[in-house]
């Protein structure tokens, strides 16, 4: 279970333990499970205590970011360490998922 | 005195396998020295490997997967094989976003994470028979650190 908070048409969802693909299927149900509520603009992903993240990891949140697209919305992340970083850059996701600070996350 | 260790692990063709296989490379590795930031470097690359010969190599069947290290001097040395299903271009398979399964939302990505995060990356590969990944990463000594 990921734990997540909602604020108006913002989804917070804090991402923990390692993303690689033995856990991708259960992220992916969880976080489609969260934003089937139509009314979510922004999802937002709390790297914060994420422990790894792989290329599985890529996978699933450029499918849920092109499912928030598809609404409308958008997709940020905040807390990414430098590494996992690297890997948004040379995914290109750095170019579509936006990087928020905690400040504005919270607004 | 010129370091060296030589390890192998054989283990299943099963997703709860990849953290061990990242663990198991990561405890081989500390004898290094290592920072944060290389063993992070290390663990996603052995990750990508271990990933793919379980998903690809043996994709819908069991089988096999042998990680290998040697460490000699400053430089670790890791080689993934599996005898699964080979790959019959192996320049292709390499480019970063091609993939084979769009459709389970993978990215393509899995080769081009292990050219960044490690110094060289050779892939050899058989159809039929198997793939072997050998990939190494000069780690500064200590001293520098
Ligand atoms: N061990 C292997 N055995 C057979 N085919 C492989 C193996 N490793 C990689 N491939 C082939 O090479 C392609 C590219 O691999 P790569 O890791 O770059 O991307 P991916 O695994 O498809 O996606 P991602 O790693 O981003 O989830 C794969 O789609 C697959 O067709
Ligand atoms: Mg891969």
């Amino acid at each position: 279970m990921l734990q997540s908070y909602r604020d108006g048409s913002r989804l917070v969802v804090r991402l923990a333990g390692e993303l690689d693909h033995y856990c991708a299927q259960s992220v992916r149900r969880e976080l489609d499970r969260l934003i089937s509520d139509q009314s979510i603009r922004w999802l937002i992903l709390d790297f914060s205590v994420l422990q790894f993240m792989d290329s599985s990891g890529i996978g699933v949140i450029l499918g849920r970011y092109r499912q928030m697209r598809d609404r409308g919305g958008q997709v940020g992340v905040i807390h990414m360490s430098p590494h996992i970083a690297r890997i948004f850059h040379m995914s290109g996701m750095d170019r579509v998922i936006h990087q928020l600070d905690h400040q504005e996350a919270a607004q | 005195m010129n370091r060296h260790n030589e390890m192998e692990t054989v283990f299943l063709s099963v997703p709860e396998n990849e953290s061990f296989a990242r663990v198991v490379i990561a405890a081989f590795a500390v004898q290094m020295s290592p920072t944060v930031s290389e063993i992070a470097d290390i663990k996603t690359a052995v990750s990508e490997a271990v990933t793919n010969a379980i998903v690809h190599g043996y994709e819908g069947t069991r089988g096999m997967v042998t990680l290998r290290a040697v460490i000699d001097g400053t430089v670790l040395s890791v080689e993934v094989t599996d005898q699964g299903r080979g790959i019959s271009n192996v320049a292709q398979a390499m480019e970063p976003f091609y993939t084979t399964h769009p459709e389970q939302e993978r990215s393509g990505m899995g080769f081009a994470v292990m050219q960044t995060f490690m110094d060289e990356v050779n892939v050899t590969s058989t159809p039929g028979s198997g793939t072997t990944v050998r990939m190494c990463k000069r780690i500064a000594p200590e001293a520098r650190h």
